[in-house]
């Protein structure tokens, strides 16, 4: 009873955070667009504008849902309840928070302690390109279908980089667990650097960088759904609550890849010089923080990115995938391998 | 609670298999059989072997089934263009699901009749040992996967290849 509880309690962490990450970031993304672009963004609806995305929610869920005629109609529903599927179940293995004592029993501040952690949570991400590829196919039009094709082929070149990048952060630990991950990366370098999976493997993680920009299509890899070429790509034909779970999928997935990159390099809830041993509560709060803020600088940067830069070319995105990308992630892979079996790492 | 989970799932690898087989619609039956892999999943992690039911979806649902579609799409094969049209393709496939369900039967026989089958245990699906393993007993044939596959890369790279025109180069 108390473990269902203490499990039940954890998954509601994790939901509040992910479901409350779209709103946020929606407002974040179209104040952040109009900063870079000296405008002012949405700044109507309550203080600096941040009920704007409040307002839109309701504006979805009363819009009328339109499917057209010669849809595929089973798949057409389906596609957008997989598409956050993937980012509300990966987060089962990122612990988000130290070992805490909860009335004199042990409790591990992490859902599932899986052994196979990170490849577990790399094979339920890869499953998140089904609904993009049903919603392209089962709209029945050609844009929404070169979205598909697209989707496709995009996200199973640069999973390879990406998941060559996470094995190469896990070889040091020794383990797939994503908690064994974080407390190898406690403690630091001659007293001041932390002991950060960054240091060592920059190459690695500027490779999960990359990648997962592919990974959840955004910009300057958004290719699956570029406006100017194919109307509104994969879910050209919906509207609604289902176009905004398309939309709160894409945002979910951008979370959790952020969390898992704070967690695989940045030494995920833990912040060398923080005291983590005091009152359950406070123990897991500060945990849960650290985690945030450090995700929260990689959301803010794909922000940054998307109005930075344009898009790519399809062509040119495949070469880097494949010829630049995947090359540097098996190089990274023979290094840190090479490091870690001669005892530098 | 493990036998209604062994029942939910092996009733659907059983069911979406036979989408795969009995579908009109190519997509659909790839859609089916990401369904029957999953299920199948479960059923290895039941067995114990967890590490083996995350290989399966990662790399054949992750990926070798979006390949499948990715194909499926960009050759735009919609419902119905596909039935058992030749026969010497309908005979070819029940020789060979016959001769499958012979071994399978003659195992399933066999196991109620003294011959000794050995049970996955911890020590060859763990993660660990199953890599000293493959790093040690069965490096050699490990080894040859791996050159086969690279092998099948390259040919597959040097068919696809288009050969070489020589075209007068455009004023960029």
């Amino acid at each position: 009873m108390f473990d269902l509880l203490a499990t039940g309690a954890k998954m509601a962490v994790w939901m509040t955070v992910l479901l409350s990450v779209t709103p946020v970031m929606v407002w974040v993304e179209r104040r952040g667009a109009a900063l870079i672009q000296d405008r002012l963004g949405p700044n109507r609806v309550g203080p600096l504008g941040l009920f704007q995305s409040l307002a839109d929610a309701v504006k979805l869920l009363f819009k009328e849902d339109i499917a057209t005629l010669e849809s595929d109609k089973f798949l057409y529903t389906l596609a957008p309840m997989l598409a956050v599927v993937p980012a509300l179940t990966t987060f089962v293995v990122i612990p988000f928070g130290p070992d805490i004592e909860v009335a004199g029993r042990p409790v591990s501040l992490l859902v599932s302690e899986a052994e196979t952690g990170a490849l577990l949570l790399l094979a339920l991400a890869s499953l998140g390109v089904y609904s993009l590829v049903m919603a392209g196919y089962s709209a029945n039009n050609k844009y929404s279908l070169m979205g598909a094709v697209r989707a496709s082929a995009q996200m199973i070149s640069y999973e390879l980089a990406l998941a060559l990048s996470v094995v190469a952060a896990l070889v040091p630990v020794g383990s797939l667990r994503l908690d064994h991950v974080v407390s190898y990366q406690q403690g630091t370098w001659w007293g001041f650097l932390p002991h950060w999976n960054l240091f060592p493997q920059f190459i690695g993680f500027l490779v999960f960088l990359i990648a997962s920009f592919a990974e959840t299509n955004r910009l300057p890899f958004d290719l699956p759904e570029a406006e100017s070429e194919l109307v509104a790509g994969y879910h050209t034909e919906y509207s609604s609550m289902k176009f905004s779970l398309f939309f709160m999928g894409e945002y979910m997935s951008m979370a959790t890849l952020s969390i898992l990159a704070s967690t695989l390099f940045l030494g995920g809830w833990h912040l060398p010089g923080l005291d983590y041993s005091g009152w359950w509560v406070t123990a897991a709060t500060t945990g849960l923080l650290v985690l945030m803020a450090k995700a929260a600088l990689f959301l803010l940067l794909f922000v940054w990115v998307r109005w930075t830069f344009p898009r790519f070319r399809f062509d040119q995105l495949l070469r880097l995938g494949w010829k630049v990308l995947l090359p540097l992630a098996i190089a990274n892979l023979v290094l840190v391998a090479a490091l870690t079996v001669s005892g530098v790492l | 609670m493990e036998v209604a989970v062994f029942a939910v799932f092996a009733l659907l690898a059983l069911g979406s298999a036979l989408v795969v087989v009995l579908h009109r619609n190519p997509i659909y039956s790839t859609m089916s059989l990401v369904v029957t892999l999953i299920s199948i999943a479960v059923l290895f992690v039941l067995l114990g072997a967890p590490f083996l039911a995350a290989l399966q979806v990662l790399v054949y649902t992750g990926a070798i089934l979006v390949l499948f579609l990715f194909v499926l799409m960009l050759l735009n094969v919609g419902a119905g263009g596909r039935g058992p049209d030749r026969l010497g393709q309908k005979i070819g496939a029940v020789g060979a699901s016959a001769a499958f369900g012979v071994v399978m039967l003659t195992l399933l026989w066999g196991r109620f009749h003294g011959f000794e089958l050995s049970p996955l245990t911890e020590e060859i699906v763990a993660l660990k040992p199953l890599a000293k393993q493959l790093m040690t007993t069965y490096l050699l044939p490990f080894e040859m996967v791996g050159l086969l596959l690279l092998a099948a890369v390259i040919a597959a790279t040097a068919l696809a290849k288009k050969p070489e025109v020589r075209l007068p180069r455009e004023k960029t």
